[in-house]
């Protein structure tokens, strides 16, 4: 593979790992374990990851509580980076870690790549602990429920309503990392997801209808939720008797969580530079500085916001958390990188090396990923619009770079510049290359969206949020039967 | 294994003292990974994972909790009292020790394959398929491993099996210009010997050849032949869903009240069937106990039943068919353990050369994106090949498919004759289909 990026031959020596950490709290019986483990082996670099979870798992179906559990886990990994290439051991517990760091070494040794330098890491010392007003891990499992069954019951006492699915987790995670180059990091972090959703049934005519929320673990986002409880119902009921609308292209109108899912699709994936990075077609394709779209298009991903579901101080490499512009008006400006990718194209390093768990090597990921706002009210963008259509909140969407599809869980045909009929749920479709170009309005109301997660490389779901103003897209293939 | 026996012995016994039923389910895999990234191998991974599931009965209700890697077993009894406050009634009782019918998913020899080997087969596969398109950068995991699990419960059921796995997978990336070929393809199984290397490497080839060229379709409805990858990727989902038993007790299946009434063609024949030897989706006994079948799911299109788990066949007053299992060793629900489609009678030649103008479709995106519970299909053709008078004229892109999989496998114009594996859980001919709703853009 050719390419600008210039490797240096690079020695193999014994790492050493020099610690001068004045005490901070640390649990310093792990830190002296995994300190000594690091030590004394021949590999470029080696860092190990340990953790401990707890979660609790609530799920409805129709009137019956059908699933209430926690669960515990803990464990841990290790990776190895020995002339380029990787060894990755993971663990259940920390006896025998130099016997499991030796493994990852000997495992990095059976590859042959050329050799690289990660992108360079200052040395940090560091712990990190979420600020929460009401953290939904310490909440009583009763309230959790509480809260719970009043939705299911909403949703059931409504008309047509068959029946119901609630999904709800939260999860606290404390993770430690430590690497050759004397970094040593603690972090903890909270989540919380839940997922409510209506299924109405007329004759053997079956719709549903969701409602997806989450948080950094704050339980407020459970709160309050009643009247949006009882519109997802009614919703699902109304779809039964909706059209299902003719396929073709149109132009939409994506309200901000649907824009959010678009974004997080459409561009986002593609701006992973692990798709990129040693492809030297797509290298030319995605060249820093080409257009992708007009003038108002601005495309960020930032793990540093505060208190959202993609927010963290420092990646599961130990790199700290950065906002990048993926695309800045209209033209390509950065990518989301580990220290491999950047290293390998002559890039910074940002920050959005993540895993799932300690089952899974950290790998390129998104954060929190969303197109900022622009100028244009909603009713601009409707006003001229003779035939298109209106879609809004999720199912679902997904991407192969290129072509993606992302499809809306509420859709209504606009007519003559007015909303008009309720659709049956739409899927939408494209190509990256195209529809960025065919945006042609971006509203000002950037809302971020909280609900579900992101899948990738086996890793799902991972918390991300995303967001978005309502945007116009021209020309946008839209399936139906 | 012994000592794993002996554990769960023990959390049992602290259990029993505070609940009226109990029993511990525990599972431990280990596997090792080799990943080849555009063309080069770039790591290699071994990965070992274990857990601990307690189901009580206290006070009549369910509770539950579940300690994974290294966590904490101790605090188990008190986590599952904990959630049993909260629990649904209990309504079933454990099974009691039973004879398990011998399921052959055990191959010793999977976990003395060298790393080295799985490395020369790696270079192997990507060898091949450079062979045929030299600029093609694949991505390759060949995966061995073994699983680990035993089962005991307060009635005196107890059981225990070692399973074996192997796979390869292979997915290949062209990018021309703006334009991007994906392939993929896969094999696994629970014996090495029947993983067969050349069989991928030669569908990955026919992928490539096929899509050489490029060809458009029309927005109109046209008859879709569905390759075996194509059947899993846009039909699958639905199905799975409205077998599923808890779908059919809370009415949002439409096969509810359709046991014994014919709502597929009269071709069509589908199983569970978690005795297949050496199937990846094979047990002898399911995550509660039961004992695993065949078991006939769609006859000659009538539809014969449904998936259960112990507490959801007792609440629709049916027998668990052994499909009560646990995603990542937790909490069990119905799920199927293999699919098979049966067989037809049309070869893959014949049905593409009826076709006057229709579609091939080996994988699309997006398809579980729909309402796949009222049975809709559909998506974005990730893979698939225009026919034109009988003959394959190349790749199409751009192009959207829709439909119904109670619409569409009304009527089949044909099954194919020559069914095989997709991702170790499906097994099927490809389906030739006709009146598919296809859009694409610029119409």
């Amino acid at each position: 593979m050719s390419g600008d990026w210039q490797h240096s031959t690079i020695s193999e020596g014994h790492c050493a790992v020099l610690f001068f950490i004045r005490d901070k709290g640390y649990n310093t019986g792990m830190r002296d374990l995994i300190v000594d483990a690091l030590n004394g082996h021949s590999a470029d670099y080696i860092e190990i990851h340990f953790e401990e979870s707890q979660a609790t798992s609530i799920v409805y179906r129709g009137e019956r509580l059908e699933e209430i559990s926690r669960a515990s886990s803990s464990g841990g990994n290790v990776r190895a980076l020995v002339k380029g290439s990787w060894g990755f051991v993971s663990f259940n517990r920390l006896d025998g870690l130099k016997g499991k760091v030796s493994l990852a070494v000997e495992e990095a040794r059976l590859a042959s790549r050329e050799p690289f330098r990660l992108f360079s890491a200052e040395p940090t010392l560091d712990t990190v602990a979420p600020q929460l007003k009401m953290d939904a891990t310490a909440m009583p499992l009763a309230t959790k429920k509480d809260f719970l069954d009043r939705y299911n019951d909403i949703m059931l006492s409504s008309p047509k309503i068959q029946s119901t699915r609630i999904n709800y987790r939260d999860m606290k995670r404390r993770t430690t990392f430590a690497s050759t180059e004397g970094t040593y990091i603690e972090q903890a972090k909270t989540d919380l997801s839940a997922r409510l959703t209506a299924i109405a049934r007329e004759d053997s005519e079956i719709q549903q209808a969701g409602l997806s929320l989450g948080s950094n673990g704050e339980f407020s986002a459970v709160k309050g939720l009643d009247e949006k409880a009882r519109e997802t119902a009614k919703r699902a009921a109304a779809l039964l008797s909706a059209p299902q609308v003719k396929g073709g292209e149109y132009t939409v109108i994506l309200d901000p969580i649907l824009a959010g899912v678009f974004a997080h699709e459409a561009f986002g994936h593609l701006s992973e530079s692990d798709h990129v990075y040693q492809n030297e077609n797509l290298r030319q394709i995605m060249v820093l500085g080409k257009r992708f779209g007009g003038k108002h298009l601005n495309i960020v991903d930032d793990p540093s916001m505060h208190n959202l579901r993609g927010s963290y101080k420092y990646d599961d490499e130990g790199m700290p958390a950065r906002k990048s512009y993926l695309i800045r008006e209209g033209v390509l400006e950065g990518r989301l990188h580990s220290r491999e990718t950047a290293a390998k194209m002559g890039e910074t390093a940002t920050g959005n090396a993540r895993a799932i768990n300690y089952l899974f090597p950290p790998i390129v990921r998104m954060s929190n990923t969303f197109i900022e706002p622009g100028s244009a009210s909603f009713e601009e963008m409707l006003r001229d619009i003779e035939e298109g259509v209106y879609v809004k909140d999720w199912y679902g969407g997904t991407t192969s770079l290129e072509m993606f599809t992302f499809s809306a869980g509420e859709a209504y045909m606009i007519r003559r510049g007015r909303l008009a009929e309720l659709l049956r749920p739409v899927v939408l479709t494209g190509n990256v290359f195209t529809t960025l170009q065919n945006i042609d309005a971006i509203g000002d109301d950037l809302e971020m969206n909280q609900g579900g997660g992101c899948g990738k490389g086996g890793q799902s779901p991972l918390p991300v949020s995303d967001g978005s103003p309502h945007i116009r897209i021209r020309h946008c293939v839209v399936g139906g039967r | 294994m012994q000592n794993d026996k002996a554990k769960l012995e023990e959390v049992l016994r602290s259990a029993r003292k505070v609940a009226e039923q109990a029993e511990v389910f525990s599972a431990s895999a280990r596997a090792t990974t080799v990943q080849f990234e555009a063309n080069e191998l770039k790591q290699v991974e071994s990965r070992e994972s274990s857990s601990t599931a307690l189901r009580i009965f206290r006070e009549g209700k369910i509770g539950f909790a579940i300690a994974s890697g290294g966590g904490d077993r101790e605090a188990l009894v008190d986590m599952a009292v904990e959630t049993s406050q909260f629990g649904s009634p209990a309504n079933f009782r454990f099974p009691s020790s039973q004879d398990y019918s011998k399921v052959r998913i055990f191959d010793p020899k999977v976990e003395k394959i060298a790393m080295e080997r799985m490395v020369e087969i790696g270079k192997q596969l990507i060898a091949k398929v450079r062979g045929h398109t030299p600029d093609i950068l694949c991505d390759v995991q060949i995966t061995k491993g073994t699983v680990a699990v035993s089962l005991t419960n307060s009635q005196g059921g107890e059981g225990g099996y070692d399973k074996s796995f192997f796979s390869l997978s292979l997915a290949g990336i062209l990018v021309r210009d703006t334009d991007i070929l994906w392939v993929e393809d896969s094999e696994s199984s629970c014996r090495s010997d029947l993983v067969g290397i050349p069989e991928l490497t030669d569908r990955v080839v026919w992928q490539l050849e096929m899509a050489k060229k490029k060809a458009t379709v029309p927005t109109k409805l046209l008859p879709i032949i569905f390759t075996p990858h194509g059947v899993a990727s846009a039909l699958l989902s639905p199905l799975v869903l409205a077998f599923n038993g808890k779908a059919v007790l809370e009415g949002a299946s439409p096969l509810k009240d359709k046991l014994g009434e014919q709502v597929f063609d009269k071709k069509l024949s589908l199983w569970d069937d978690a005795t297949v030897a050496y199937g990846v989706g094979s047990y002898p006994f399911d995550d509660e106990g039961v004992p695993s079948q065949r078991l006939p799911l769609v006859a000659n299109g009538v539809v014969m039943s449904f998936l259960y788990d112990l507490q959801t066949a007792a609440l629709a007053g049916k027998k668990s068919t052994g499909n009560g299992r646990r995603a990542g060793g937790g909490f069990p629900s119905p799920a199927i353990s293999a699919l098979v489609l049966e067989k037809g009678e049309v070869s893959f030649q014949a049905m593409v050369k009826d076709m006057k103008e229709g579609l091939i479709v080996a994988a699309v995106i997006g398809a579980e994106q729909g309402n796949i519970l009222g049975g809709d299909f559909g998506g974005n053709v990730l893979l698939g090949y225009k026919v034109e008078d009988g003959e394959i004229v190349g790749r199409v892109k751009d192009t959207m498919i829709a439909g119904n999989v109670y619409q569409v496998l009304k009527e089949l114009p044909g099954i194919g004759q020559e069914a095989r594996w997709v991702g170790g859980t499906l097994q099927t001919p490809p389906l030739y289909c006709s009146g598919v709703s296809v859009t694409t853009k610029g119409n």
